[in-house]
């Protein structure tokens, strides 16, 4: 009696038992090692973090990053990105307006020559915090202060940041971006 | 902003053109018809249902269904909070992460059992490759089957009569996730991946930045496979802690385009299957235009008030309101998939909402208390808003005196409890989290924002959690013994309470001959019903929240600096 009792309480719990270790293995190991293998295979640099490699003076090659997560750039013979971190602040609040009013300063101290409203991307914190890409906007108020300091034409400027620049979905969505870093690597003539 | 009107409307075409199919789909894979993956998949499903001890044709009762859902979560709730604890002594851990608190644990398993993917923790700094996998991945394929099984039942309910089952539980879970789930998110991860969405078991990447000499740390992971099911399966719980504005969780526009199409292809395909399942696909229609209606209203709304909703600050250009929103993703894509996130209880993010402005802010939290119901999570949206069909149904049938029916079935007392089980629990549990969180004294050290905008923090995060959405004003210090327990809790309750009621729901409906349709049988699938149903659900929703609303984002709004 007792026996027959255990056991049919095991007999209704083996099916969510069973079911439960299939379903995760299943779902929780198989299907992740089959996207893992095929990523790995198919797509290395992508699965891996998009890192930049590039080849130094020496012969040897170094990581200088990933080219989808922005570093801090501040120099003014480089592109500058946006600021880095996350606010979190109502675009409304005190706090926020302050934040962009104190941008906005750094940025006209930076070039003083620059008299143009500066592109609202330039002085509004990104979501992830480290945005790597400026709008089209953001990297043309910057081509004439970099060209001034490099000297080198704006035209050579314009010409990098167009390589590096990827446009948005049919023409539709999203919106067109500028790769901060990828343009500040072939400034500097690491990459392309 | 042509450019946007555009790009949303298409992106809504596209929608709706591949609902069709896959709604047509799912409803042949659940009444067990040919499909093109049955040649694949039904040796692997048969081989499933005998090690499991099952025969297919074996029913159960709504009581069994409901135990065996109860039971099967319960499992997965345990699971995820042991895995979690023991992830420090575990393999493929690269970062040798430690176990979290207790009480983090505890309202993490909650969250993905239930479906909701509220995230106390950030994905990169708290959870090792195997815990994402194993238990956090898993329980996004599973809580997302678990809502369109209940959903299916509760179809049986409608069509069946003077039956005493519902169909079973475990061939529901298993034909959804080995025909739906698991073929469409493996395609989909792997195009994730080619974009440049992480897959891999290595350890982080440390690089050294180029002007500042300062070491910059990669995180990499095994997230593209999790994405995948995150977005379609309105999961929403990021593999890293900024979600799908964090660009090798969403690295293009291509990424953010097809990851929009994700949050809303299964909620809205359900509309078709459910048409298809009762036998009048004019029914599924009917639903499918008030949950894309009140969609398209609130999209309109926040992309306008993004637009334009920001002050202009001298000296700066006027470009929208790009606090907190990634470059390539614009206002447009940004305002999209905020609405598009909060209607279906996905909960994933491209962009910080507690940096949207006032308005924007209210109608996503309004999305979020109306119950999930405009398209919702898989399955339970559809099944909430059938809630809403029937209160409705009642309510007319009340104003013209004759007994309330829903395809051919008598609407009556038991039903309308379950019916105000699935309609109330969710405000009620909202605004009592709210309400006791205002009270706590440490309260306002959990806030980023200040005065009105800091009381729609707490708004919206018991919103989110109370209606198993997921997303947050980030500015919201989650990871506090309170939020945890309280919102684990909370998300439970408003999971698992409706789910029951839906089950039984669906066995007393099974129950029930059908009855004749006549003259006076009240049409609900014309325009009158179509505005009536949008009314009863603003209403509802109306009534339970303005006066919080009011001191949260409306507050904000007035008194915001132009």
């Amino acid at each position: 009696m007792e026996k027959n009792k255990s056991a049919s309480i095991v007999s209704k719990l083996r099916p969510a038992l069973v079911g439960f270790v299939v379903l995760t293995l299943i779902c929780g190991v198989v299907y992740p090692a089959i996207v893992t293998s095929i990523a790995q295979m198919a797509f290395p640099n992508q699965a891996n973090g998009s890192i930049i490699t590039v080849v130094q003076e020496n012969g040897t090659t170094i990581d200088v990053g990933s080219a989808l997560i922005g570093q801090t750039f501040t120099a003014p013979q480089y592109l500058i990105g946006r600021p880095q971190g996350t606010s979190q602040l109502s675009p409304v609040s005190e706090e926020q307006q302050a934040l962009i009013k104190e941008r906005v300063v750094w940025w006209q101290a930076l070039d003083p020559e620059n008299s143009r409203a500066i592109p609202g991307d330039l002085v509004m914190a990104s979501g992830s915090g480290v945005d790597p890409n400026i709008s089209l906007e953001a990297a043309e108020y910057q081509v004439d202060r970099i060209a001034r300091v490099r000297n080198i034409s704006a035209a050579a400027v314009r010409e990098i940041i167009d390589r590096y620049t990827t446009r948005k979905l049919l023409g539709l969505w999203g919106e067109d971006a500028v790769n901060v870093l990828k343009v500040n690597l072939a400034l500097d003539g690491r990459i392309p | 902003m042509n450019q946007i009107i555009i790009a949303d409307s298409l992106y809504l075409v596209i929608l709706v053109v591949l609902s069709i199919p896959l709604g047509f789909y799912i409803d042949k894979v659940m009444t067990g018809q040919q499909v093109f993956l049955s040649a694949v998949m039904r040796p692997v499903e048969r081989m499933i249902y005998r090690i499991m001890g099952i025969r297919e044709e074996d029913e159960m009762s709504p009581k069994q269904y409901a135990l065996a859902v109860i039971f099967f979560s319960s499992l997965g709730l345990i699971f995820v909070y042991a895995l979690q604890m023991l992830q420090g002594g575990l393999p493929f851990n690269p970062e040798n992460l430690t176990a979290p608190s207790w009480d983090l644990a505890f309202n993490t398993a909650a969250s993905f059992v239930s479906n909701t993917n509220w995230q106390a923790y950030s994905g990169e700094s708290s959870m090792s490759y195997l815990t994402q996998a194993l238990a956090l991945g898993v329980w996004n394929f599973l809580s997302a089957a678990t809502g369109i099984a209940v959903l299916f039942a509760l179809i049986r309910g409608f069509v069946r009569t003077k039956k005493t089952t519902i169909g079973s539980f475990w061939v529901d879970l298993i034909r959804i996730s080995f025909y739906l789930l698991i073929p469409l998110s493996l395609m989909f991860s792997l195009v994730l991946v080619a974009q440049g969405v992480v897959q891999t078991i290595g350890p982080y990447h440390e690089i050294v930045a180029l002007e500042t000499g300062i070491t910059q740390s990669i995180p990499l992971g095994p997230a593209a496979s999790q994405i995948a099911i995150k977005q379609l399966g309105t999961n929403g719980g990021g593999f890293f802690g900024m979600n799908s504005a964090f660009p090798l969780e969403n690295p293009t526009t291509l990424t953010n385009f097809l990851e929009l199409l994700a949050i809303l292809l299964i909620p809205a395909s359900l509309c078709v299957a459910f048409g298809k399942a009762v036998g009048d696909n004019k029914q599924g229609r009917a639903i499918y235009l008030v949950m894309m209606i009140l969609f398209v209203g609130a999209l309109a709304a926040v992309t306008v008030s993004e637009a334009i909703g920001a002050p202009l600050v001298p000296g700066v250009l006027a470009s929208g309101n790009l606090e907190g929103k990634e470059i390539i993703h614009g206002v447009g894509t940004s305002a999209l998939w905020g609405t598009a996130t909060t209607a279906a209880s996905n909960g994933s993010v491209n962009a910080m909402h507690d940096s949207f402005t006032p308005l924007a802010g209210l109608i996503l939290m309004f999305l979020m208390q109306i119950g999930e119901v405009v398209f919702g999570g898989v399955g339970s949206g559809l099944y909430g808003m059938l809630g809403f069909v029937i209160l409705t149904v009642f309510i007319a049938g009340l104003m013209v005196g004759r007994t309330p029916e829903y395809l051919g079935k008598k609407v009556e007392p038991f039903d309308m409890k379950m019916v105000c089980l699935i309609v109330l629990v969710p405000p009620v549990f909202t605004l009592l989290g709210t309400a006791v969180a205002v009270t706590i004294p440490q309260a306002s050290d959990w806030l980023t924002n200040s005065g009105p905008h800091g009381f729609s923090e707490i708004l919206y995060a018991f919103s989110s959690m109370g209606n198993n959405n997921g997303s947050a004003f980030g500015g919201f210090a989650a990871n506090t013994l309170f939020s945890n327990v309280a919102g684990g809790l909370i998300m439970l309750i408003v999971r698992f309470v409706p789910l029951v009621a839906v089950i039984f729901l669906a066995g007393n409906l099974a129950n029930k001959k059908l009855v004749a349709k006549t003259e006076g049988t009240l049409s609900t699938s014309n325009a009158l019903f179509v505005g009536l149903l949008i009314a009863i659900v603003l209403l509802i929703g109306a009534l339970s929240f303005l006066p919080a609303l009011a001191l949260g984002p409306i507050a904000d709004y007035f008194t915001a600096i132009t």
